[in-house]
């Protein structure tokens, strides 16, 4: 599903360059539920916006389900990430003026799915992470649980290849992280490709493989027996 | 372009600029005011214009006015200070040789000009009034409204100078009882009876008349005062697209070779153009327009920048949510064309309600006026005006929504994503 290739990655301040990313290599297959680990500042981000099309590797092949991702303007990147990524984010990044379900709705809007199946879809993905009747309520009104719930069922509304995770429960405590990476679990169970980028050892754990990213480079790249979050639960 | 019949379109940009209504409303005034300032304005000006264009209807507004004076220099031998008198074959000539005259109508008057108003007697009522001996084509150049059951002076009543007159209203308050029907009847001019063919209304504004001057035909007035070929003055209107300015000049200088004047002598004959007055008159309303407009449009300019202002600060607060939308699959083109049609959007709400208010304004004006004696009327706004300024209010809005949509689009959603 994911193919990268020696892909590296600095940022350049003034003239200073950080070379955060030296060089990776790893594939990932349909089904996978993988975590990216690392310390702060390792790299893990860098990796998965690139990943996301959110950013540009400077060296380096990147292949999606076969395609190669490669001199993308900004409206074709766009195109891409609406059609086979769904991203979450440490915080929610919710549209704090618009209710669950036209969070959820909003990347179908850029499908052009017409208003009634996107409601339709939207709130189908609603239910299955449990916040049927939660659809009306705005952010605000909504535990942040809850929220990255409601995160989750966006990124899923696209049905997309590949669920991108940054930190997903890094604003909830671990009760709360217990059941958003229970809901993960499910929707991986499902046959769905999801990495999640986390410095927190219990969840990684919780995924079936573990990348271990230090310095810009991979140091280890290891299958792992999946603990269930329910569990913790 | 189907996206802007799309409910959701509408929805996503109802969403964002009701999220800071009082903003979003403060903004929308000041286009909202613009607007409504160019069409008060505007349709205060045309109110004017049509105003005048009323008091001038009744005469025809490229027309002139000559008559004989006396010279104030010597020539070809005579002296200075001799007496000129306008004659019929005069008339003729000036017709001839100057094609841009469309009308010309000679006239002849006693009361006016220092002779004496002429006795006037019906049965036990009599008054003193200004006789004038004239041609039918008089209508041509000051139109005169014929009371019902009359008539103005015809060819037939030249032809055969017939006894008859047009009488004015207030002939017929002085010398007729009150409902009393004058056509047909008989009333005493001097020393001759003439028969009531009509009668003359008097018209608001411009007129040459007033509403006691009596007119028989020239003919008539010549025999019975044998006043030969001679005549008192000539009214002379031009073609609509001649000026009359010019026309004026020609009349001039073609009756002082007639009347063997020296063709520097100013004084020798006098005129009159209505054309030129009425010129300066009706500038100045178009003045007005103009002012109106300029006035408006820098408003409404302002406005605008003022929506672009706003919408620019807006773009800055939101650049995380368009982060969010851009991760989420929001083309640039898509997060441009929202952020243009809420531009685009804020200004033609704002200058609809402008246009709205305005209106309102100008029919409170109008009702006001109505009935007072002011050259005001009917202050509307002409609807391409309105068509006109709602394109350009598109227009404006759309060039004004560029520049924060470039801005939104700018920055990498990446970047926008880490915005707090
Ligand atoms: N936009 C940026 N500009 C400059 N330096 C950056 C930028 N983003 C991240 N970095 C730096 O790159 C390194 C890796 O960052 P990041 O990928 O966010 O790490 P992680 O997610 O593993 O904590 C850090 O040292 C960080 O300071
Ligand atoms: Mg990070």
């Amino acid at each position: 599903m994911i193919e990268i290739k020696d892909l590296h990655k600095s940022y350049k301040m003034g003239s200073n360059s950080l070379h955060v990313l030296k060089g990776i290599n790893f594939t990932v297959k349909e089904g996978e539920l993988v975590a990216i680990m690392g310390s702060s500042g390792s790299g893990k981000s860098t990796l998965l916006n690139i990943l996301g099309m959110l950013d540009v590797a400077d060296s380096g092949e990147y292949k999606l389900d076969g395609v190669p991702i490669k001199d993308l303007n900004e409206t074709k990147a766009a195109k891409y990430r609406n059609k086979f990524l769904g991203f979450v984010f440490q915080s929610f990044n919710l549209i704090n003026y618009k209710t669950a379900l036209e969070n959820v709705a909003l990347p179908l809007y850029y499908q052009r799915i017409p208003r009634k199946e996107r409601q339709e879809k939207a709130l189908k993905y609603l239910e299955m992470v449990g916040l049927k009747e939660w659809s009306h309520h705005l952010p605000n009104e909504l535990s942040g649980g809850q929220n990255q719930r409601v995160a989750v069922a966006r990124a899923m509304a696209s049905e997309p290849k590949v669920i991108l995770a940054d930190e997903l429960t890094g604003a909830l405590d671990s009760t709360t992280s217990y059941e958003v990476m229970e809901l993960v679990q499910e929707i991986n169970d499902q046959g769905n490709t999801i990495l999640v980028v986390t410095h927190e050892d219990d969840i990684a754990h919780m995924c079936k493989r573990i990348v271990y990213l230090k310095d810009g480079v991979i140091i280890k790249d290891e299958k792992v027996k999946q603990v269930r979050a329910s569990e913790y639960v | 372009m189907g996206f802007l019949f799309d409910r959701n379109t509408w929805q996503e940009i109802f969403g964002s600029i009701g999220k800071n209504k009082t903003r979003t409303i403060i903004t929308m005034i000041g286009v909202l005011w613009g607007i409504f300032v160019y069409i008060g304005l505007s349709g205060a000006a045309q109110g004017m214009d049509n105003g005048f264009e009323k008091v001038f209807k009744t005469v025809s507004m490229n027309s002139m006015f000559v008559w004989g004076q006396s010279t104030s220099k010597p020539y070809d031998g005579f002296k200075t200070g001799r007496q000129m008198q306008l004659k019929l074959d005069n008339v003729t000539e000036l017709q001839n040789r100057i094609p841009e005259i469309q009308y010309i109508a000679p006239r002849i008057t006693l009361g006016n000009f220092g002779s004496d108003p002429v006795y006037t007697v019906r049965g036990q009522k009599s008054g003193t009034y200004t006789i004038n001996g004239d041609y039918p084509v008089y209508t041509k150049i000051a139109t005169k409204k014929i009371f019902d059951g009359g008539r103005f002076i015809n060819d037939e009543d030249i032809d055969q100078a017939r006894k008859v007159c047009v009488i004015g209203e207030r002939n017929l308050k002085e010398l007729f009882e009150k409902d009393e029907n004058p056509v047909g009847q008989y009333i005493r001019i001097g020393s001759v009876y003439f028969q009531v063919i009509g009668v003359h209304k008097m018209v608001q504004g411009v007129s040459f008349d007033n509403d006691s001057d009596i007119f028989i035909p020239f003919s008539t007035y010549r025999k019975l005062y044998n006043s030969g070929e001679n005549i008192g003055y000539m009214c002379i209107a031009a073609y609509d697209d001649v000026d009359v300015v010019q026309v004026e000049k020609d009349v001039k200088s073609i009756l002082r070779g007639i009347h063997r004047v020296d063709p520097e002598d100013e004084r020798a004959f006098g005129s009159f153009n209505l054309g030129e007055m009425f010129g300066r008159i009706s500038g100045f309303a178009k003045g007005l327009t103009f002012v109106s407009l300029i006035v408006g449009i820098a408003t409404i300019l302002a406005g605008v920048i003022g929506i672009g202002n706003i919408l620019l600060i807006s773009v800055k607060e939101r650049t995380k949510e368009l982060g969010i939308r851009r991760a989420l699959g929001a083309t640039p083109t898509e997060v441009k064309s929202q952020i243009i049609l809420e531009s685009v959007f804020l200004t033609v709400l704002s200058g609809i309600i402008g246009i709205i208010l305005g209106a309102g304004v100008l029919s409170i004006i109008n009702n006001m006026t109505k009935d007072i004696d002011f050259p005001y009327t009917n202050p509307t706004v002409p609807i391409p005006y309105v068509l006109g300024a709602l394109a350009i209010m598109v227009i404006l809005g759309t060039l004004i929504g560029l520049i924060p949509a470039q801005r939104a689009v700018s920055i990498k959603p990446i970047d926008a994503l880490r915005e707090e």
